[in-house]
């Protein structure tokens, strides 16, 4: 499993990557690790009444990791449920973030595992 | 040519024993009986709903429902937009008498939701999600959690005031006997209920409903001539955001809003000062502010004022969602965008009863997903 965000030929950088550029339909030809790499807390929340397969409280963030000259923005959970606005943290791999076998979804349709981000002390 | 509102109707919004296809009869049928036509005069029907096969097991209900009102063989069509396949509905329904490809246009929207679990029913409206946001959990609520936060943050905004959008559309609700809740609550109760995604509460959120509305349309002239009491349709747009939400130059600028709303305005001659009513997709009450200044009411990062103000009371200066709204009539997905639809026509003839606000020109914002997709529809009452 990578953490990739995808640019294209004029440097626009999205996470996830597109068939084409959503900025200005070229393909997207590069990715770029996101990894090993630390990003800031946006803005979080911790989400109740969750659907099936997905643990409750679920903490998620939006993070924004700088790449080169401009920055990239991924959701994700948050490995603590003691998070804030303007946090480091760094993405840390999980084999599965909820169970594929119990919500609406063909489980087969698309990948469960990925990436929590962690706040560094 | 110019498009007319002939007739509107709703069902009861709540917990309903009636399954999708009764409900949408019961729509359908109010609104043909009420309207000075014949049933055979329908050439086009629409049916806005976003997910009958997810959850009641149930496709094909455009065909089931044209043949149920005795439409046969009026061109049928489903219209799904997720949360917007009401709008999405009256745009169809407005091009279709706009084209000249129709002269009598029935629009029916409904959804059946309750028998599933709040859980199943969540899951159902994330299926719209991204594959990397849906493997994390994200449901829409945690996206209403995540952007209000940002809100509240950036534009130093008091938390009191979504919980005075929550208690203002309570108390328009209580004059709307369609209502799924004909209840006023109060700031302490709004402000003490459980978090659901936190800094948002359950009375943050909409409801979820069963339920369906209806709209027929015709040409101007010939609504002219059937009866005084239509609305024209003056403007019109839709508009498309981003699929992943976080991709988002500005997580507080709703895209799809500001397009739709320039493109209404530009069709219709009109602007933000000229709306005398307007309904707003409340699903979440963060997104009253959203809207309010994607449509131009307010200033970004100011739409909270107004609420603080009583700006937007149904006695103030612009009067927002007297029919008390998604958060206190309900939203059963795609019956919603044509509620709204009702409202705003029920308000432009002198139909609203104790909601009813002077107004001459109305405007109805049904989102779909978190902003993903948009369309704004001015109406105007009859000259």
């Amino acid at each position: 499993m990578t953490f990739d965000a995808h640019r294209c030929a004029n440097g626009h950088v999205t996470y996830p990557g597109h068939t084409l550029c959503p900025e200005c339909g070229e393909k997207q030809t590069e990715t770029i690790d996101l990894s090993d790499r630390r990003g800031e807390v946006v803005t979080w929340t911790h989400s109740t009444a969750t659907p099936p397969g997905v643990r409750e409280p679920n903490t998620l963030a939006i993070v924004e990791f700088d790449v080169e000259d401009t920055f990239v923005r991924a959701i994700g959970q948050v490995t603590t449920d003691d998070v804030e606005t303007g946090d480091i943290v760094e993405p840390v791999y999980v084999e599965e973030l909820r169970d594929p076998d119990v919500g609406i979804k063909e489980p087969a349709s698309q990948d469960w595992d990925g990436y929590r981000f962690q706040p560094i002390q | 040519m110019e498009v007319a509102v002939l007739e509107a109707s709703m069902t009861k919004f709540g917990q309903r024993d009636a399954w999708l296809r009764d409900l949408l009869a019961e729509a359908g049928e109010a609104c043909l009986s009420d309207a000075p036509i014949d049933n055979d005069d329908v050439e086009h029907l629409y049916v806005s709903n976003m997910a009958s096969g997810e959850f009641e097991g149930q496709t094909g209900v455009m065909n089931w429902l044209a043949h149920d009102l005795g439409l046969l063989p009026a061109y049928s069509e489903r219209v799904d937009q997720t949360s917007s396949s009401g709008g999405a509905g009256i745009y169809e329904a407005w091009q279709s008498i706009a084209s000249g490809a129709s002269d009598m246009t029935l629009l029916v929207g409904g959804e059946k939701m309750t028998h599933k679990t709040t859980p199943e029913a969540t899951d159902v409206i994330a299926s719209i999600t991204h594959p990397d946001e849906y493997k994390h959990g994200v449901t829409l609520p945690s996206f209403a959690g995540l952007t209000a936060r940002h809100y509240l943050e950036r534009f130093d905004a008091p938390r009191e005031s979504l919980a005075k959008v929550a208690v203002k559309n309570h108390k328009n609700g209580v004059d709307n006997p369609h209502a799924q809740f004909q209840k006023e609550i109060t700031m302490e109760k709004a402000l003490d209920s459980p978090i659901v995604a936190d800094p948002l509460r359950l009375y943050d959120f909409c409801p979820i409903t069963d339920g369906s509305a209806a709209m027929l349309f015709t040409t101007e002239e010939r609504a002219a001539e059937l009866t005084d009491d239509y609305a024209v349709i003056s403007g019109i747009g839709g508009a498309t955001d981003t699929h992943v939400v976080h991709e988002r130059d500005d997580p507080t600028i709703m895209g799809g809003v500001v397009e739709s709303s320039q493109q209404a305005y530009e069709m219709a001659g009109l602007g933000p000062d000229d709306l005398d009513v307007a309904e707003l997709h409340d699903m979440f009450t963060i997104l009253e502010f959203l809207q309010l200044e994607g449509i131009g009411v307010a200033d970004q990062g100011t739409a909270w004022e107004l609420a603080m103000e009583g700006y937007t009371d149904k006695d103030g200066e612009l009067p927002i969602n007297t029919s008390g709204g998604l958060k206190s009539k309900g939203h059963p997905l795609g019956a919603s965008g044509v509620a709204q639809g009702v409202e705003i026509y029920e308000q432009l003839v002198g139909e609203a009863g104790p909601r009813q606000v002077e107004a001459d020109v109305g405007l109805a914002c049904n989102v779909g997903g978190f902003g993903n997709c948009v369309i704004t529809t001015i109406m105007e009452a009859a000259q």
